[in-house]
């Protein structure tokens, strides 16, 4: 770093940004441009389920990490965490909403969100899990976000407009969850002997639930985005962060899947239910409620 | 929980238009990667911003109250200072 860097973006011109007069405005609209219609050749249905698939994936872990508001170790990492579920909650919708284009039944981002009964939800069991401490928290971060920003790359050559253009601009956000847990894995892993044993537990008991973002399902392998691809690139990025951490790449088996099925399938573990009892409750009370 | 031992710093935005960093407020942060990353989930999350400076508090040295009058009140009544006394011809704009 030289002694001039603070100045760097001062010298930055950015006429495009002359509308914006104050802080807080100049949003952009994600689909701006975008042309929302199917391709010929892929199947509505099977487009649906994979936007279902992704968006619950985002949703569920989104609730997850907003659940740490009022029990985060310290302020600045509550709104940090709150940050990053956001995030995934921007996702989720773009994705849900446009599931219920592709497939013509015109459902809603609401519609899927809370109204689909639990084994109708497509998310990985990962992201299902209970927070656990902090440790497991930026563990399942650390992993999913790695895993989820190779994908969204695959994703710039899927075939819909919508899912290219949510992943262009989810990679920016999962660029930003990943250095996020990255930090935290190296400060925890090594820091002190006690926080180097906490994250260690939090990589071990995430771990098993890995290998389901690899393992494909029917509709990812007919749309030809096959997530196995992921594996070995997402395994060494996984391993050099672990690695710099001081910390051994758990070697725990997979967990097990049910039948042949899981979190794709709508097989979920007890967590989604107690999740899903709380997420809908609202909604549910209030059917058709606006705020 | 916590003991609030992390040091305190100072975030400073700039925001898109106008060249200067704006000091908005301070956070606790355990180093200096960790405090830029804080204020940006803190100070940037409703796109207040393009770029980002964070300081130590302990690293600014700042004027005190007890100094207001020997520092400031000779400024007061200088108006000579200010150039107000010139005529600017008509073809010399933004002054």
């Amino acid at each position: 770093m030289t002694d001039d860097h603070v100045y760097l973006t001062l010298a930055e011109s950015d006429h495009e940004a002359e509308a914006r007069w104050a802080y807080g405005t100049g949003f952009a609209d994600p689909l701006l441009g975008v042309d929302t219609a199917l391709a010929p050749d892929v199947d509505g249905a099977d487009l649906s389920l994979y936007c279902q698939m992704l968006g619950d994936d985002a949703l569920i872990l989104a609730q997850r990490l907003i659940e740490w508001c009022t029990r985060a170790p310290e302020l600045e990492e509550e709104v940090a965490l709150a940050n990053l579920g956001l995030d995934l909650l921007g996702q989720a919708r773009l994705l849900l909403s446009r599931a219920g284009q592709a497939d013509g039944t015109g459902r809603s981002e609401d519609d899927f969100a809370y109204w689909r009964a639990e084994h109708e939800f497509r998310n990985v069991r990962m992201v299902e899990a209970e927070n656990g401490d902090f440790a497991f928290s930026v563990a399942r971060l650390l992993l999913f976000a790695t895993a989820r920003g190779a994908l969204f790359e695959l994703l710039a050559d899927a075939p819909d407009p919508v899912l290219r253009a949510v992943a262009v601009r989810g990679a920016k956000e999962l660029a930003y969850h990943r250095e996020y847990a990255t930090a935290w894995t190296l400060r925890l892993g090594d820091g002190t002997a006690y926080s180097a044993t906490r994250m260690q537990a939090g990589l071990d008991a995430v771990w098993p639930l890995l290998e389901e973002l690899f393992t494909p399902h029917a509709v990812e392998l007919r749309l030809g985005l096959d997530p196995a691809v992921l594996r070995e690139p997402v395994l060494a990025a996984l391993a050099e962060v672990v690695t710099a951490a001081r910390l051994t790449v758990p070697t725990a088996l997979p967990l097990a899947r049910v039948g042949g099925r899981a979190g794709r399938d709508g097989v979920h573990t007890e967590a989604l239910g107690l999740l899903l009892a709380e997420f809908q409750s609202v909604a549910r009370e209030h059917p058709g409620a606006t705020w | 929980m916590s003991d609030m031992s992390w040091p305190l710093y100072e975030v400073f935005v700039r925001p898109r238009r106008g060249l200067n960093h704006v000091h908005v407020g301070s956070l606790h942060a355990a180093d200096d990667r960790m405090a830029l990353l804080a204020a940006r989930d803190l100070y940037t999350r409703r796109n207040e911003g393009v770029s980002l400076w964070v300081v130590r508090s302990s690293d600014i040295t700042a004027s005190t109250p007890d100094e207001k009058d020997p520092f400031f009140e000779p400024a007061g009544d200088k108006v000579y200072r200010h150039p107000t006394f010139y005529d600017i011809p008509e073809d010399v704009p933004h002054i």
